[in-house]
């Protein structure tokens, strides 16, 4: 009945004119109500998925944190809406939701013809192909004549059919709505390969029966940079979740963390004073508190312990930073200057 | 009251003014409502189109003919990653057809069967129907659709190990895979020969009908036909020398290659949606048997016929009329239910067009309302079709 959620999410559109769909300004709206709603995956490990207690955690649950943080001056002022991949744009095109944070790659069609902005990039990744390791293939280049589980509405589905194009290799996608029925598909033996975000298959083997019993090949096969989305046409509210992003990335680099912070509003470090809002006025230009940054590392952390905390080496995904790290590190992580 | 009123029984009425005039009225109301409907539609569809605009979203028609970049499963014409987003429309609606046809006529077979012997006089026969029903019927139909689908997927080996049927067809948890026919230029005989069968049962029904109705004896009707049906397409495939050969799978890397292949999806979503529906029809057979008067088979008895002629040539014909009409509503049932399908990864309308294509274009609007547009074409057929045939049955009634 997944059909008759668009279908509902249209009638919005189209009645909701009464009043303007809440395209202008989002920031009031926000304010308003109180909390932000923050549309996230059905349960990615790492990303956005709910622990034992049913609380959402997650560097895409981060984001929506973050931003609450610079709003609200509390993290904790967010609602979640758990969405599948082929849902989650008409979502926030109807305004149903206010962000949407949930592993989505940043594309020009979405970008322009689906009516949305990406704010950046949070995860860097690519797609990979996943197989058993008792089928004994090494390298992406043996899979002529595979059958491939993925997700119905992402980018996944048109990248593999380029890729089993340019190789001159034959292939039957088998194509799920939602991500645990693919695992479970992929678990029973429908599909040779299961292909998807490379942190997704980090994150999706953990719910398999035997997650070493599967290996990930080498070729990463696209670019999936994967970020926070909004409505277009909201700049204001667009401004904020950009710079709330970078305002996380900028405080690893300043080497300012959750623990610090406090000690830091102390520093003479022009730059560090100008981040924490102890001089100047950062926040009031994007119509914030200037405690903004401040809130957002002392509630949230910086990118790096975010990183850590739910993805890193420590974690079950067990990823480490590549090219997330910081641009000073050999990463693509380039906050633009806060100033 | 001996001497009427002629004012009130010779002549006309005195007329009522407009406003109280029955027909004026309803004819005032009636138009106002429609001009509600339409301003009201307008309405929506202005904001719509405004909305859209003004989030800049992409919107008309064009998209149908784009390339569609992405492969489907299984689809029953030419398709590829260079097809366009129309090519893909169409085998989505094929699929959808495909699943739908097929799961109706076994719903209408299991469910007739079902609720026959739901009335039974075999106690045990009886029960086991009931039981069936029951259950069938009060689990919802998404959750049976992953039963079939992992009841049917993990037992199966993979391809390495596939189930071999004599060589001739393979089961493994990819699918079924059989012999596909490769027709020669001299297989088209085949074909007439079929067709002149056709026709020869349709007369041979006639004639046999009017031989029984004039001299009251019986021709074996059925038994002939299914020796027309096969006997003459054989004979042409004997004369012609066989000008058909069959192109068998074959285990290529990871899996077989060639000949037919069904996949697990169609075989779990047939199964789901007519084991579900029959025990709807099945209810719908047995109401429509109880509603045949008992002295119909009381009379039937004392002529002397036989329990299956009783069955076949005096209930069933007139419990159709009662069973008809609630089965169409099963059919249509059974084809808006197809849309589960993408659950399930069957390449269906809802799966492929309502699902990938429209991610892939976020041309929401346009693609819903095609969508719904189809499945509104699909139930009118279907009911049109049925309507059609309720009538032929009525006639057939004296
Ligand atoms: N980044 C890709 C894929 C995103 C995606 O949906 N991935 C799946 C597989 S990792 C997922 O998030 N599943 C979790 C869920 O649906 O809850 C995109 O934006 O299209």
């Amino acid at each position: 009945m997944k059909f008759f959620n668009s279908l509902a999410a249209l009638a919005v559109l189209g009645a909701t004119a009464v009043v303007h769909v809440a395209s202008a300004a989002t920031l009031d709206d926000v304010m308003k109500k109180g909390f932000i709603q923050c549309g996230v995956s059905q349960g990615l490990p790492g990303f956005s998925n709910p622990d034992e207690k049913g609380n959402w955690t997650g560097i895409d649950i981060d984001v929506c944190r973050a931003v609450a943080a610079a709003v609200f001056g509390d993290a904790n002022q967010v609602k979640y809406t758990p969405l599948s991949a082929k849902v989650r744009f008409t979502a926030l095109q109807s305004g149903e939701i206010d962000i949407l944070s949930r592993n989505t790659t940043w594309t020009l069609t979405r970008d322009t013809s689906l009516g949305l902005n990406f704010a950046g990039v949070n995860y860097y990744d690519g797609q990979g192909f996943m197989v058993p390791k008792k089928l004994g293939v090494k390298s992406a280049k043996e899979l002529d004549g595979a059958a491939v589980c993925t997700n119905l509405g992402t980018t996944t589905e048109l990248n593999m059919s380029d890729y089993f194009a340019a190789n001159k290799m034959k292939y039957t996608p088998v194509v799920f709505e939602k991500a645990d029925e693919v695992v479970a598909a992929y678990d029973a033996g429908r599909c040779d390969v299961y292909t998807t975000d490379r942190s997704g298959l980090a994150a999706q083997r953990l719910k398999m029966k035997d997650p070493d019993a599967h290996t990930v090949l080498p070729e990463t096969i696209s670019k999936e940079p994967l970020g926070p989305v909004v409505r277009h046409g909201d700049d204001q509210w667009l401004d904020i979740v950009k710079w709330t992003l970078f305002a996380m990335v900028e405080a690893e680099e300043q080497g300012i963390t959750s623990k610090n912070v406090d000690d830091k509003l102390k520093s003479d470090n022009p730059a560090t004073k100008r981040l924490l809002g102890v001089e100047g006025d950062m926040g009031e230009k994007l119509g914030l508190s200037n405690k903004w940054i401040y809130n957002i590392v002392k509630q949230v952390g910086n990118y790096g312990e975010s990183f850590d905390k739910h993805v890193g080496p420590n974690t079950p995904l067990k990823l480490t930073r590549g090219v997330n790290a910081l641009w000073n590190k050999g990463g693509l992580m380039y906050p633009m200057p806060i100033r | 009251m001996n001497n009427p009123d002629p004012a009130l029984f010779g002549s006309a009425p005195p007329k009522p003014s407009i406003w109280n005039d029955p027909f004026y009225r309803s004819l005032f109301f009636q138009f106002s409502a429609f001009v509600v409907v339409v301003l009201l539609g307008k309405y929506l569809f202005d904001n719509t189109t405004e909305n859209m605009a003004r989030q800049g979203i992409a919107s008309g028609f064009g998209f149908m003919g784009s390339v569609s970049g992405f492969d489907v499963t299984s689809s029953l014409v030419e398709y590829n990653a260079s097809s366009t987003y129309g090519q893909a429309f169409l085998v989505g609606l094929l699929n959808t057809l495909l699943v739908s046809a097929v799961s109706i006529f076994l719903a209408t077979m299991i469910g007739f069967v079902i609720g026959i012997a739901r009335l039974s006089s075999n106690w045990l026969i009886a029960k086991m129907a009931t039981v069936y029903i029951e259950v069938l019927r009060n689990i919802p139909l998404l959750l049976q659709i992953f039963f079939w689908y992992f009841a049917v997927l993990r037992p199966l080996p993979s391809p390495r190990q596939s189930l071999d049927m004599f060589d001739i067809a393979f089961i493994n948890n990819r699918g079924l895979y059989l012999p596909s026919p490769v027709f020669g230029d001299l297989a088209i005989w085949v074909l007439i020969a079929l067709v002149v069968a056709i026709v020869a049962i349709v007369f041979l029904t006639r004639w046999a009908k009017r031989k029984q109705d004039e001299t009251g004896e019986t021709f074996p009707l059925f038994l002939t036909s299914v020796g027309l049906l096969i006997g003459l397409p054989l004979l042409a495939l004997v004369v012609t020398g066989f000008p058909v050969h069959w192109e068998m799978p074959v285990l290529q890397g990871f899996n077989f290659r060639g000949g037919l292949t069904l996949i697990p999806e169609f075989v779990a979503l047939t199964l789901a949606l007519s084991t579900y529906t029959a025990a709807f029809i099945a209810e719908v057979v047995r109401a429509g048997i109880q509603a045949v008067p008992k002295g119909q088979t009381e009379a039937a008895n004392a002529l002397g016929l036989r329990s299956g002629v009783i069955l076949r040539q005096v209930i069933i014909p007139q419990a159709m009329r009662v069973i008809i009409p609630p089965l169409t509503n099963q059919y249509l049932n059974l084809t808006k239910n197809s849309s589960l399908a993408a659950a399930i990864a069957y390449p269906d309308l809802v799966l492929i067009f309502a699902g990938t294509v429209l991610m892939q274009t976020g041309q929401a609007v346009e693609i819903i309302f095609i969508t719904m547009a189809v499945y509104l074409l699909i139930s009118l057929s279907i009911a049109l079709f049925m309507n059609w045939y309720n009538k032929r049955m009525m006639l057939v009634e004296r």
